[in-house]
């Protein structure tokens, strides 16, 4: 597959030359796979945040270079809305980005600035709407009417319809309730499986990612320290939670057994594997017994 | 760009300037602006900024950083002093005649007094904000305002409000910065555009932050409420202030300054 991203040597240093500079990242390179859903994790201040903000160009790298489709996103510092019309990026916390009187308004924001036509812009606005489960009586509320998850899926749907060849998630599903989380995340993945956008989901939670993601790129100190399929991070569990990151409860518990010495494979971190494995085993053990 | 502002600063420390009571260096400041205007010879300015590089030197606050804050009032001083040269008009023979404009000695002494008034004034006040942390300055202008108490005057809340306003500006300008980065992903341009345009583009980024401003009063004044908050009436503090041997000499010390410079002023010829 082609790379749709590609990062290299890419170092960030905020307030450089300053007695109070820090280093948020470095020397960080890697590819983005066109099509992939890429689960992006770390512990606080690892310089997640800090790397997707460059790739549509909020910040500038300090050192190295950031390739959309191979060309250099700051080749041409006067396109970069073009790359941020390309790159969709929703915030932490997006919803405290509504500003409009209706949310059908807030959601065209973004299609509006592409300087797209009127009928092109309702049509966008329906599509993202419904990919976010609002329904279409909501489209004409003010957006400070909503509910907190309705909020939160109303700025994503802003960010949907600028039909982004890339969308980046930062936290999308922070501070909800159990049910909002996966309300959100599985839209997004049907989005992901409908439309075959690129999707980088920064999450805290490995049983998010484990659930969603097709690769995960590990962060620790401002570098990266694994990237690799879903199956394979988590088969390194015992390296994961020496960085300080949680792994699903299930692989813990794995984890543990293997440690017990029961022969199982390390790559668990679904619960219906999980059931199978262990069957498997008992099986083995019945047999050899 | 926004993390950059550097208004009322405070550079913590523990020398002798930090540990002077507030209102001690609030009232010396005072006093500190009006010596600087009453100062009117060259004498007498040479004392007042020989005072204020003893002062930095004893705060052991960095050069770099005075000369940051500095920065922005360049053009002020710069506008200031170049108004004196050209409209000051003395009674000798003009140095300079270009057309309708005229320089004079006196133009020429007077704008380099106002310019070296304004930096030293500007170093001075940044003096106190840098020494003093925000929470003891309202401390301070709440003890010393407490007289009008008498008069109704609301001094408590006035002091509480400033703390509150100078706590949440390093919060506001984050969060702006968050709002303006929302934005800017969705297209929105901030920095290009007709003046009609710009104004326009600066809804989106308003809108959200007055209403975060909201929420967060609404948020803090329920925190407060939970606390039992309820104004100024019986309200004891955790740091009292208290006049100390320091603060003694150091006023002592000023009092005899101020005399000098006042001295000067029968010595030395005036601008």
């Amino acid at each position: 597959m082609a790379a749709i991203i590609k990062v290299e040597h890419l170092t960030h240093i905020y307030g450089e030359g300053m007695p109070d500079a820090t280093t948020a990242l470095e020397d960080v390179s890697f590819e983005v796979e066109k099509g992939e859903f890429l689960g992006v994790i770390g512990s606080t201040g690892s310089g997640k945040s800090t790397l997707i903000s460059h790739f549509n160009g909020i910040l500038k790298p300090t050192r190295g270079k950031i390739y959309l489709d191979g060309k250099d996103i700051w080749a041409e510092p006067d396109k970069i809305r073009q790359v941020r019309f390309a790159v969709g990026m929703v915030q932490q916390y997006p919803e405290y980005q509504l500003f409009e009187e209706t949310v059908a308004k807030d959601i065209a924001f973004g299609p509006r600035n592409m300087g797209l036509p009127e009928e092109e812009i309702g049509e966008r606005v329906r599509r993202s709407a419904k990919f976010c489960g609002l329904s279409e009586d909501l489209l004409e509320h003010s957006p400070f009417e909503l509910s907190g998850g309705q909020k939160r899926r109303a700025a994503i749907a802003g960010v949907m319809a600028m039909n982004p060849r890339v969308l980046v998630l930062d936290e999308p599903a922070a501070g909800l309730d159990p049910e909002g989380r996966d309300t959100i995340l599985s839209q997004i993945k049907q989005y992901h499986k409908a439309t075959g956008v690129t999707v980088l989901l920064v999450s805290h939670s490995m049983e998010d990612i484990a659930k969603y993601a097709d690769r995960v790129l590990v962060m620790d100190q401002h570098r990266i320290a694994m990237l690799d399929e879903v199956a394979k991070v988590f088969a390194r569990a015992d390296e994961l939670l020496e960085l300080g990151l949680s792994v699903p409860q299930v692989t813990k518990i794995f984890l543990r057994l293997r440690q017990m010495g029961l022969e199982i494979p390390t790559d668990v971190y679904t619960v219906p594997y999980a059931v199978k494995t262990i069957q498997e085993a008992l099986a083995a053990k019945k047999e050899v017994g | 760009m926004l993390r950059d502002i550097t208004i009322g600063q405070h550079f913590p420390g523990n020398s002798v300037v930090h540990r002077l009571d507030p209102r001690l260096k609030l009232l010396l400041t005072m006093a500190y602006i009006i010596i600087l205007f009453v100062a009117s010879n060259p004498l007498g300015l040479v004392i007042n900024i020989l005072v204020l590089g003893v002062l930095y030197g004893l705060s052991k606050i960095p050069l770099k950083l005075i000369l940051k804050s500095l920065k922005p009032i360049m053009p002020i001083v710069f506008f200031t002093a170049l108004l004196n040269l050209f409209f000051i008009t003395g009674t000798s023979e003009p140095l300079v005649q270009l057309g309708f404009l005229k320089i004079y000695p006196e133009g020429v002494r007077y704008a380099v007094l106002m310019a070296v008034r304004v930096v030293a004034l500007i170093a001075g006040t940044s003096l106190l904000t840098y020494t003093t942390s925000p929470i003891s300055l309202t401390d301070a202008i709440e003890q010393l305002l407490r007289p009008l108490a008498k008069l109704r005057f609301p001094v408590h809340e006035l002091a509480m409000m400033m703390t509150i306003a100078l706590r949440f500006i390093p919060t506001l300008i984050e969060e702006t910065d968050k709002i303006m980065n929302a934005q800017k992903a969705r297209g929105a341009m901030l920095d290009s555009g007709t003046l009609k345009e710009r104004m326009h583009a600066l809804v989106p980024i308003l809108i959200p932050l007055f209403i975060s401003a909201f929420r967060r009063a609404d948020e803090l004044a329920m925190a407060m409420e939970c606390r039992c908050y309820h104004g100024g009436e019986g309200r004891t503090r955790l740091k009292q202030l208290r006049y100390g041997r320091l603060d003694l000499a150091a006023a002592l010390v000023s009092a005899l300054y101020f005399v000098l410079v006042l001295a000067t002023r029968l010595v030395a010829k005036g601008f």
